[in-house]
Order: structure tokens, then sequence, then C-alpha cells
């Protein structure tokens, strides 16, 4: 086939559940390429020299690479390409904003045609975890011990690296589940807690131990972990969790709740289960402020536990909207009542429980810092919105209590860890951090790509000593 | 996995538990806390820490049965294991140096003043404890902070023990009496502290109150634990759960803690009703 006859091909849309079934269960919702679908999809790959795809892509996976082994169906080889530079494809396939990012580059992108290198991954991530690598192999044994600090992927890429390399590595977690926000945050429709736990299981096959309920610089001090415990390098993977009010009238009322307590009740006590305990607020009219993913997700999981509606208050318009493009489309399918050019001044309630919002009509103005248009009050626009349960999604900081974790450890004043660039190692010689800890809220991918970039530099520094 | 090691039966409905915990028991101090996981389908429930350990590695735990996770964990006995315990969490306690001190307990929180007392003996302190019990079935930990106190007040609402009253009523009648304190910790129900509260502040006594809100990470990464206190939002798990009791928002906190309670959830499916808690806090002043 010649590249004008490839052009000519269709884009294989996913496979999706009916939106009917998708609102009474958690089931995922993009039920994943067949083996067809994916040589169809890839056969349509231009196969570029210069290939922009890549450059689209943080971590730089092989693209037209594995897409050319996909057509020989080598999928194990596939895999493999891509998990040189993204260990895990199975769940960057997923969650990645392709099309910010790999799939924006692609040649075809301008055709409204790019490559779905998202879907190819994943069908290749799935490929892996059903036929366990068992060429893993690890180098011979260093005698050192490094301890990761948190389970997100930060963490777990920089231990599986670590373990590749050599090293003996134990994962300390707060939580009683291993996973960061891809077991807290992302729910199951979106991404399976069950292929977070796959992944999990291969670092153990290489050896690496996770340790849940321990909160370092509570449950143990780093002097603990580097003195009594013989950790002779470390890194910090402790993610930007904590999350951020609006700081308007009512706020603390009943009902009114942050997209963390909610989606952490929903997805890792698993609320909408009921042989859990965990209990959750159902609302019946539900609002969601916010316009990335961690509002999409809440108005999703909103519509699954049963709200009437679910209406998404945002400040500026669709087009600034940080959320995946998927995730938007699946939540306006799914019901999901955009309110536009919209923000909350305060929260109103009647015998301690909320009962309303009242907001403020915004229009845009001059671009901001970071390049979009910034909203701006339209004085006078007040109205109500009326609601029993409102989740905010308008963002995370890092945690206040970072700093117990590592006396003296540089961070700047949103708390944020100071690294070299370079190795991403912090002021304190042998201590390493990367992801959202240094970079703010970010993506999977940055995550993981800080997290092997650390364990390279953590090996470097082990064996200079 | 942490092992139960000891299981007693205080009072009805109150058990104390001692585990194998050995992370905790070695770095808690006085006003910390621990979140447990009965089992694998359980809510994360946070308690108090009552007394540590260190050389055993256990710490010990006194739970009121209350609800549906307290209901399971009080099925668990010696030998068996308590699925999760992470902690200590939240600040220690900020006892500075007082010279006469005061620690005014209520019910299940009474145990979490064992270490209180002894740390602000350790500081220079002469201690007062008061402690109430609704009745002297109830009285749990006497002798503990009879031993960690050098002064200690027994009340029971119903008088069957000790003083007949409220903690409340020998705390004003000894800054009647001209008695001079400089710290007065509280912990037990909220309005109870709220009382304990209003209390001392003519007297400008610097006042802790040590805050249960629902929790569910106990990290500072959820802020279902919030409170307000001096107009500010804080994260009681990681803000405190101690703070300046004439700062704190307690109707607020009241209000809270009953998100999830069952009554709570069908009054409002029933429709608009009067607030129970409301009235009776408007009735205790
Ligand atoms: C709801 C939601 C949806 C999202 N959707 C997407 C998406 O679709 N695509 C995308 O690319 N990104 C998405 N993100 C962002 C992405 O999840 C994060 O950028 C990424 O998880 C950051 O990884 P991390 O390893 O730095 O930290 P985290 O994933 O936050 O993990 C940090 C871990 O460290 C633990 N920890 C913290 N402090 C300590 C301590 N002292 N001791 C022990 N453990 C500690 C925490 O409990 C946590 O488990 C989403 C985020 C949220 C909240
Ligand atoms: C920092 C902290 C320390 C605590 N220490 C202790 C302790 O040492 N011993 C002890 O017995 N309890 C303690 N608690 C309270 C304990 O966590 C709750 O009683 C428990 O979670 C109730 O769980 P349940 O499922 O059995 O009851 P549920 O069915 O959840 O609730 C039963 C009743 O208890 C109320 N309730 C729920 N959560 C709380 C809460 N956090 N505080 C007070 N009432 C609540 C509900 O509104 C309801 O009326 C502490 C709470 C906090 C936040
Ligand atoms: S890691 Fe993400 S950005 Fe890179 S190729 Fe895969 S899906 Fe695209
Ligand atoms: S730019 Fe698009 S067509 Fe070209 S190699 Fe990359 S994915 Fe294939
Ligand atoms: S319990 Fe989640 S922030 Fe305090």
């Amino acid at each position: 086939m010649d590249a004008k006859e490839r052009m000519k091909l269709e884009p294989v849309p996913m496979p999706e559940l009916e939106v009917s079934e998708r609102l009474s269960s958690f089931a995922e919702v993009n039920l994943g390429y067949s083996e067809q679908d994916t040589q169809a999809e890839a056969e349509r790959c231009l196969q570029c020299k210069k290939a922009p795809c890549r450059e689209g892509c943080p971590v730089d996976v092989d693209i037209p690479g594995f897409i050319a082994l996909i057509r020989e169906g080598s999928y194990a080889e596939a895999g493999l390409k891509i998990k040189r530079t993204n260990v895990f494809p199975a769940i960057c396939g997923r969650v990645c904003p392709q099309e910010r990012q790999c799939q924006e580059r692609c040649v075809l992108a301008k055709r409204g045609k790019a490559i779905n290198i998202g879907y190819l991954e994943r069908f290749v991530g799935n490929y892996l975890i059903a036929h366990p690598e068992e060429q893993i192999n690890a180098a011979p044994a260093t005698g050192k011990r490094v301890a990761v600090v948190g389970s997100g992927p930060a963490g777990l890429a920089a231990a599986g690296d670590l373990a590749k390399l050599g090293h003996q590595v134990t994962v300390f977690e707060a939580l009683h589940r291993p996973g960061g926000v891809l077991v807290y945050g992302i729910p199951e429709f979106r991404l399976p807690n069950i292929t977070v736990d796959n992944e999990l299981e291969t670092l153990r096959r290489l050896g690496v131990e996770i340790r849940t309920n321990v909160v370092v610089g509570r449950t143990l001090t780093i002097a603990d972990l580097r003195e009594e415990m013989g950790f002779a390098a470390i890194f910090l993977g402790l993610g930007a969790g904590a999350p951020i009010f609006l700081g308007i009238e009512g706020e603390n009322l009943p009902g009114v709740m942050s997209a963390n307590e909610f989606l952490t009740r929903v997805n890792l006590m698993r609320a909408f289960d009921e042989d859990y305990d965990t209990p959750v607020q159902r609302g019946r009219n539900v609002t969601v402020i916010g316009g990335g993913n961690v509002a999409m997700d809440s108005s999703r999981c909103a519509l699954r536990l049963g709200a009437d509606s679910v209406t998404l208050l945002y400040r500026r318009t669709r087009a600034e909207m940080p959320a995946r493009v998927e995730e938007v489309r699946h939540a306006e399918e799914e019901g999901v009542i955009f309110e536009l050019l919209v923000a909350p001044t305060r929260f109103l309630g009647e015998e301690g429980h909320l009962t309303a919002v009242e907001c403020l009509r915004m229009e845009l103005g001059e671009p901001d810092e970071s390049g979009r248009r910034r909203p701006i009050p339209l004085p006078g626009s007040e109205f109500i919105v009326a609601t029993d349960q409102a989740i905010i999604a308008i963002g995370a900081r890092v945690n206040p209590s970072a700093r117990l974790v590592m006396p003296g450890m540089e961070q700047d004043d949103g708390g944020h860890i100071i690294v070299d660039r370079e190795t991403l190692m912090t002021n304190i010689p042998g201590v390493f951090s990367g992801g959202d800890v240094v970079a703010g809220e970010e993506t999977v991918i940055r995550a993981l790509s800080d997290g092997r970039k650390a364990a390279q530099a953590i090996d470097n520094y082990l064996r200079s000593k | 996995m942490f092992k139960i090691v000891d299981k007693q039966e205080l009072a009805e409905n109150i058990i104390e538990y001692t585990v194998d915990a050995p992370d905790v028991a070695r770095h808690h101090h006085a006003g910390q806390f621990c979140i447990i996981r009965v089992h694998s389908h359980c809510e994360r429930i946070p308690l108090s820490i009552a007394e540590t350990d260190p050389q055993a590695g256990t710490i010990t735990l006194v739970v009121q049965i209350a609800g549906h996770s307290t209901k399971e964990l009080a099925q668990l006995e010696v030998g068996d294991a308590i699925l999760d315990v992470v902690g200590p969490l939240g600040r220690p306690t900020r006892i500075g140096s007082p010279k006469r001190a005061v620690f005014v307990g209520g019910g299940v929180g009474v145990p979490a003043g064992n270490l209180m007392a002894r740390e602000m003996k350790q500081a220079g302190a002469q201690v007062l404890g008061i402690i109430g019990f609704r009745t002297k079935d109830l009285v749990i930990y006497e002798d503990k902070l009879r031993a960690a106190t050098d002064e200690l007040i027994v009340t029971t609402d119903d008088g069957s023990y000790g003083y007949h009253g409220l903690v409340t009523e020998p705390l004003q009648q000894q800054l009647e009496a001209g008695e001079s304190y400089d710290l007065v910790i509280t912990v037990g129900p909220v309005v109870m502290m709220r009382a304990v509260a209003e209390v001392t502040r003519p007297y400008g006594i610097h006042t802790i109150a040590s805050l249960n809100p629902i929790m569910v990470d106990g990290t500072g990464m959820c802020g279902a634990c919030r409170v307000t206190v001096g107009g500010e939002t804080k994260f009681a798990c990681v803000d405190g759960p101690e703070f300046d009791a004439h700062q704190v928002d307690f109707p607020e906190l009241a209000l809270r803690l009953e998100m999830y309670g069952d009554e709570e959830i069908r009054a409002h499916e029933a429709g608009p009703h009067e607030c129970r808690l409301e009235q009776s806090l408007n009735e205790s002043g």
C-alpha cells in the first residue's frame, strides 16, 4: 500500500460501552481494540522518517517502530519497544492526553485523522499483561538498598528501573493500597485498578518490596531509612495530592467536598460497591466545579452513583478545558450538563446542608501566564443553581506536610521539592525526587519519565560511591 | 497485618485493644492518632492512642462501639490481626511549659488524656484531671489517669459515682475559687469540648481541644476532616487534631460529624427537618 492509499483509510473507532450500560456500572467505557481493529489502525501509519509524533511524546516512544512491529504481529516486541521509554503502556495508552501530545503532532492530525496511538499502545500493553514477560533480566545484584517513598507512577517507575539495575528496592506508601492517583483518583471506568495491580505484580516479580501504611516523616523518618535500615539512596515521589478549595462562603457545609474526598471514597474505598462499607454521599442534583480530568471523573462518578443531574461549572470555555478530549466527550454523552463561563461565589445551605450554589457569569479577557484567556466576572450577573452536592475539582497542590518528610530539604513557596534538573537530586545528597511533588500537577507519563530519570541518576550516584 | 496481643472489655461497648505496631509505637507522641482498617472491605477508622510500649512494639487503643465498623472491630480477638494500622498521624500535643495544667476528658476521650497528662507532668506542670462519664458503669481509665495526674476528679452525669454533674462544673468551681491554670486540654464529645472552652474563655486560659471530625485518608489528601479555626479552614488530620479551643467553630464540627449518620441521610431524604443537633447545642448554650 502506498502513502496515498493509507491516507484514504479511515481511523478505527474505539469500541465503547453503550451509554445506558455505562450509567449503571463502573465498568470500563473503552472496550479496547480487537486484534483486527489494531491491525487496521496500524495499517494507516505512514511510518514517517522524521516521525513528528515522537516529538509530541514526553518520553519519545518509538511510535513508528512499535506500530511496524504491530503490523508484523509481533505484539510482545512492540510492547517491549514501548517499555524502553514508557514502562506502563497499558496505563498511558488509557490516560495520556494524546490529542495534545503524540497524536497532535501526527502528520495525519491536520486532516483530523491522527493515528490512534494511545489505543494501539493500550492494546500492546494489555497484550504484555496477558503474556507476562519472562524476559525481564535484572542486572546482577548490587547489594545496595534504595527506598522509594510514594507509590504513584513516579515512584513505581523509579522502583522498576532500580530493581532492573540490580538494586534492592522497597516502596513505602502512606495509604493501604499502592498506586497513588492511579488507584485513589482515576475511576474504574477509565483505568481499572486491576491494570495497576498487574503492573505492581511485575514489580514484585522483579523483587521490589511494597510496604503500605507507612507515612514517611511519621511512621518512619528518613533518618530511620538511611541510618537504621541501610537505604543508600531515597527517591521521593510524594505527588501533589492536597486539594485546593475555593475559599468562599459556605464551603464547609455538609454536601460540599473536594474531588479527592469524593473520588477516594468511590475508587480507593470502593463506595460504589455494596460489599464495601465506606459511605459516600449520593447527591440528586450534583454540581462539579472545574474543567480538568478530575472534574470529568467526579461528574461521571456522580452520574453512576445515581444522580438525577450533574452540572459542571467551569469559568472558561470548552476550548480551555484542560481535560482529555475523550473524557469531555464521554461526560457529555453520559449527560453531564456544562455551564461554561461561570464561577461559584458562595454556597448556600438550609438546616445544615447544602441547597444551592450562587454563581457569577464570566467573560474571557486577555491570556494569562498559562496562555489561556483569563476569565473576568460580569458584575451583577449572579444567579443560583439548586444543588445538594457540590464537588470541588479546581486543582491540588503539594501537601504542606511534605515538609515533615525531610527536614532541611529545599522546597519552593508552593512546597514543590527543588531538584537538580539533570540528576533530580535534592539539596540533600542521596535524596532524589520527581513527579508532581516537583513539577506540580502534571501527567502520568511525566511522572513516569521522572521516575526513570531519577532511577538512572540514583544508579550513577550509587556506583560512584 | 497488625496482631492483637491483648483485648479487654473496659465497660459495656468499650473495648481496649493492644496491638503490635512497632513503628507506630516508637514514633508516637501524645496527641497523635492512628487509622485502622479491620478487613479489606472496611472503612478507615481513626482512633487515638492511649498507651504505647516502644520496647514491646505495641500501641493501645480504646474503642467505643459506635456503628458498623467499630462493631466489626469488636469481633476480633487476641491472636487475630487488624489488616491496616497507619500512624502516628497528626501533630503531637504542643504542651509548652505550663506550671499548672488541667486535662478535661469525657467518655472515650479520657484514655487519650493518659499520655497527655503524663507529658504535662514531664514538662514540669502540676496536673489536675477532670474526667466525666454518663454513669458509674462507664467509668474507664480512672486508675491510669490517677497515676498520670496530681489530682483527679471523676464526675458522672447521674451521680452514681464521684461528683454528680458535668466535667465543666468542677472546672468552673476551681476557677471561681481563684485557682490559676495556664493550660487546659480537653478531649471528648464536641458538646463537652465546646462547654469547656466557654468556661475557660473569660479567664483567658490557653485551651486546646482534640477534635474528632470524620476522616478518610488522614494524610491531608481529601479535606474531609476540615474544621474552621479562627475563621480559617484547617485539616484536622495534618494541622491538628488539636486546636485552640477558643477559636474552633464547634457547631460546624458537630454538623459535619452528622454527615454520614444513617439517620441524617434518611432525614434528608424525608425532606426538611428540625436539626436535633443545633437544638441541643443551643440548649447547652
Ligand atoms: C482524578 C485525577 C485524574 C487524573 N487523570 C489523569 C489523566 O487522565 N492523564 C494523566 O496523564 N494524568 C492524570 N492525572 C494526573 C496524574 O494522575 C498525576 O500527574 C500523577 O499521578 C502524578 O504521579 P506521582 O507519582 O507524582 O504522584 P501520585 O500519583 O500523587 O502518588 C503519590 C503517592 O505518594 C504517597 N505519599 C505521599 N506522601 C507520602 C509519605 N510521606 N509517605 C509515604 N507515601 C506518601 C501518596 O499517598 C500517593 O500514593 C489525574 C489526576 C487526578 C487526581
Ligand atoms: C482523631 C480521631 C480520634 C478518635 N479517637 C477515638 C478513640 O480513641 N476511640 C473511639 O472510640 N473513637 C475515636 N474516634 C471516633 C471514631 O473514629 C468513630 O467513632 C468511628 O469511626 C465510628 O465508626 P463506625 O463505623 O463504628 O460508626 P459509624 O456508623 O460511622 O458512626 C456511628 C456514629 O458515630 C458518629 N461518628 C462517625 N465518625 C465519627 C467520628 N470521627 N467521631 C465521632 N463520632 C463519629 C456518627 O455520626 C454516628 O452517629 C476518633 C476520631 C478521630 C477523628
Ligand atoms: S506515552 Fe503517551 S504520549 Fe507517548 S506515545 Fe504513548 S500515549 Fe502517546
Ligand atoms: S506521524 Fe503519524 S503517520 Fe507518521 S509515523 Fe507518527 S503516527 Fe505514523
Ligand atoms: S482526613 Fe483526608 S485530609 Fe484529613
